[in-house]
């Protein structure tokens, strides 16, 4: 199951959902926006806005979980991924990966996420006392999501 | 007619978050981002400079990819979501 959203969502209720069949392993994942203080001028992180492309995110997203799907034996998937403002602590995605063993489900999810953060458009911008502020994307995340053969 | 859209800072920049353009003469991605470019300013520093990606109806694409009319092109800078 994949939602784009603007609502929170709760990590518990999302587990459970999961358990269906083939559950012998359950992985989650959350990313939540981090706190970041500033010794600058420019303050303290204080939310970020997620932008994404209505349409192709969603296909974007199923396509990861399907090359999941395809090369792991894989019972329930959920992602999740918020869009609007988020405050600083607030929850911006979740994936979860049941499997009958715990390596598929660790390496799925895991696979999941450096193929979200390098392929899926969504964009962030942070906001600071400052000002707004669009987030370069990370070398370190292209390397990450090259490792998968 | 192209369906042309900007996302995110690209969209920012450039001060407009897409437009319709005639298809003539422009068969690939490349072609269409060097018609943008050639308006100058920031359209040809950011459509230049080989950091902003596009997509041809949703799915991802190249310069090598052809664009017909009728097409959604999308031009954004690189993803950082997750």
């Amino acid at each position: 199951m994949i939602r784009i959203q603007h609502e929170d969502f709760d990590v518990a209720a999302e587990y459970r959902r999961l358990c269906n069949r083939d559950c012998g392993a359950v992985v989650t994942f959350s990313g939540n926006v981090r706190e970041e203080k500033s010794a600058g001028r420019e303050g303290d992180l204080q939310a970020l806005y997620l932008e994404h492309y209505p349409g192709m995110t969603e296909k974007a997203l199923q396509n990861i979980v399907d090359q999941a799907g395809q090369r792991w034996s894989l019972g329930g998937v959920t992602v999740i991924h918020r869009i609007g403002e988020i405050p600083v602590g607030g929850q911006i995605v979740f994936v979860g990966v049941a499997s009958g063993h715990r390596g598929e489900a660790f390496a799925a999810c895991e696979f999941i996420m450096d193929f979200l953060k390098t392929r899926a458009p969504f964009w962030k911008r942070e906001r600071r006392a400052s000002g707004e502020r669009w987030v370069e994307a990370k070398h370190s995340d292209s390397q990450k999501a090259a490792r998968w053969k | 007619m192209l369906n042309v859209k900007y996302f995110a800072s690209l969209r920012d920049i450039v001060s407009s978050d897409g437009e319709q353009l005639e298809a003539n003469g422009v068969g690939t991605v490349g072609e269409l981002r060097d018609l943008l470019a050639e308006r100058g300013g920031v359209w040809a520093e950011q459509l230049l400079d080989g950091r902003n990606l596009a997509a041809v109806n949703q799915q991802m694409a190249s310069a090598e990819t052809p664009v017909a009319d009728g097409d959604e092109v999308a031009f954004f800078p690189p993803v950082t979501g997750g």
